[in-house]
């Protein structure tokens, strides 16, 4: 199988580079992961990150022919004779594959990812109807690989000002959130026209999206509920 | 200066709001006065008598402070994305501001002042 690799170690090249590989895989290299790991074993100066190999940890997010997604859920078969990969566009590159995730997970902090609720701790758990925890559903299970992010042109621009569909996610996975008694500050700190108004709709962010979910839509029922409170 | 990245200028809402409804009031200006034109006798006369109605003048100048707040909205999200250092976008700011109400007055001159 054919590759071309992005590939850029600061310390030692001037400019990023593309490196082209032809291995043969095993039967057994069934995603794009197994054939990555492959061709580690013929050429170990490539740097890729990696951890759950299931779609879970969100750590090999990359470029794949064009088009971010993760490696490890990414079928070989689905990709033709010749891949094409490069790191996540928009962070920094670390080296080769690997991005500095720093800004992108200010974002995420910068939304208070947490329940904010100053009534006394109850004996036992915060408890919500079936309802109220339906409205979860499509938000929690995000895991912040970043795809979405990094595939926003919005992102691109305005990095340190624009949250991103990840974090804007997050935001309202805790707006939505029945134990949550923070809206009104949340709601107060996404107004602003960069942090959520510089999403445009172009729903890039759902077309990559590994798990499925739907930032344009979270953003969306933030923007629903600002101007319900605004009326 | 503190290098540090300022945000929260509250005016993020608002702004997205009324380009939206600044859009449905253009698109329903354009179907009114496509379809009036279309029906009017072809020529000066007829074209002219389409802007004569008062409730045609008080449409029109809806329509148009419409168009002047979407295109502002528009192009200001333009500079936004390309446009990093404050004191040129300051500077393209205010003359786009300029031109519009530039074009505010030449709409003026050409509908009302005859």
């Amino acid at each position: 199988m054919r590759f071309s690799v992005y590939r850029y170690n600061p310390d030692v090249d001037a400019k990023p580079y593309m490196q082209e590989y032809d291995i043969p895989l095993d039967p057994t290299d069934k995603m794009l992961l197994d054939a990555l790991i492959r061709l580690k074993s013929h050429d170990d100066t490539l740097a890729f990150r990696r951890s759950c190999r299931e779609g879970v940890c969100g750590s090999d997010a990359m470029n794949i022919n064009g088009r971010n997604g993760l490696a490890c859920i990414t079928t070989v078969a689905e990709l033709g004779d010749h891949v094409t990969l490069r790191p996540i566009p928009g962070l920094p590159v670390i080296r080769d594959l690997i991005v500095d995730m720093t800004q992108f997970f200010r974002a995420y902090h910068s939304v208070k990812p947490f329940v904010i609720n100053n009534d006394p701790a109850p004996e036992t758990e915060r408890l919500q109807s079936p309802e109220d925890r339906l409205e979860l559903d499509g938000l929690y299970e995000c895991i912040l690989c970043a795809c979405c992010s990094t595939s926003c042109p919005s992102f691109w621009w305005n990095p340190d000002k624009f949250l991103g569909p990840a974090a804007l996610l997050q935001s309202y996975r805790f707006i939505a959130d029945s134990r949550d008694q923070a809206t009104n500050e949340r709601l107060d700190d996404l107004e602003d026209p960069y942090k959520l108004f510089r999403c445009h709709s172009i729903m890039n962010c759902v077309d990559v999206c590994p798990k499925g979910l739907n930032p344009t839509r979270a953003i969306g029922k933030i923007k629903d509920i600002m101007i319900k409170r605004m009326v | 200066m503190v290098k540090r990245i300022v945000t929260g200028a509250h005016y993020g809402l608002r702004d997205w709001l009324v380009q939206r409804l600044s859009a449905v009031v253009m698109l329903v200006f354009t179907v009114v006065a496509g379809l009036r034109i279309v029906a009017a006798e072809p020529g000066y006369e007829g074209w002219s008598g389409v802007f004569e109605p008062d409730w045609m003048r008080v449409a029109l100048f809806v329509f148009l402070l419409s168009v002047l707040y979407h295109a502002w909205i528009g192009v200001r999200d333009i500079y936004m994305d390309y446009i990093q250092p404050v004191s040129i976008r300051l500077t393209l700011h205010t003359l786009t501001v300029l031109a519009l109400v530039a074009y505010a007055g030449w709409v003026f001159e050409l509908v009302w002042s005859h």
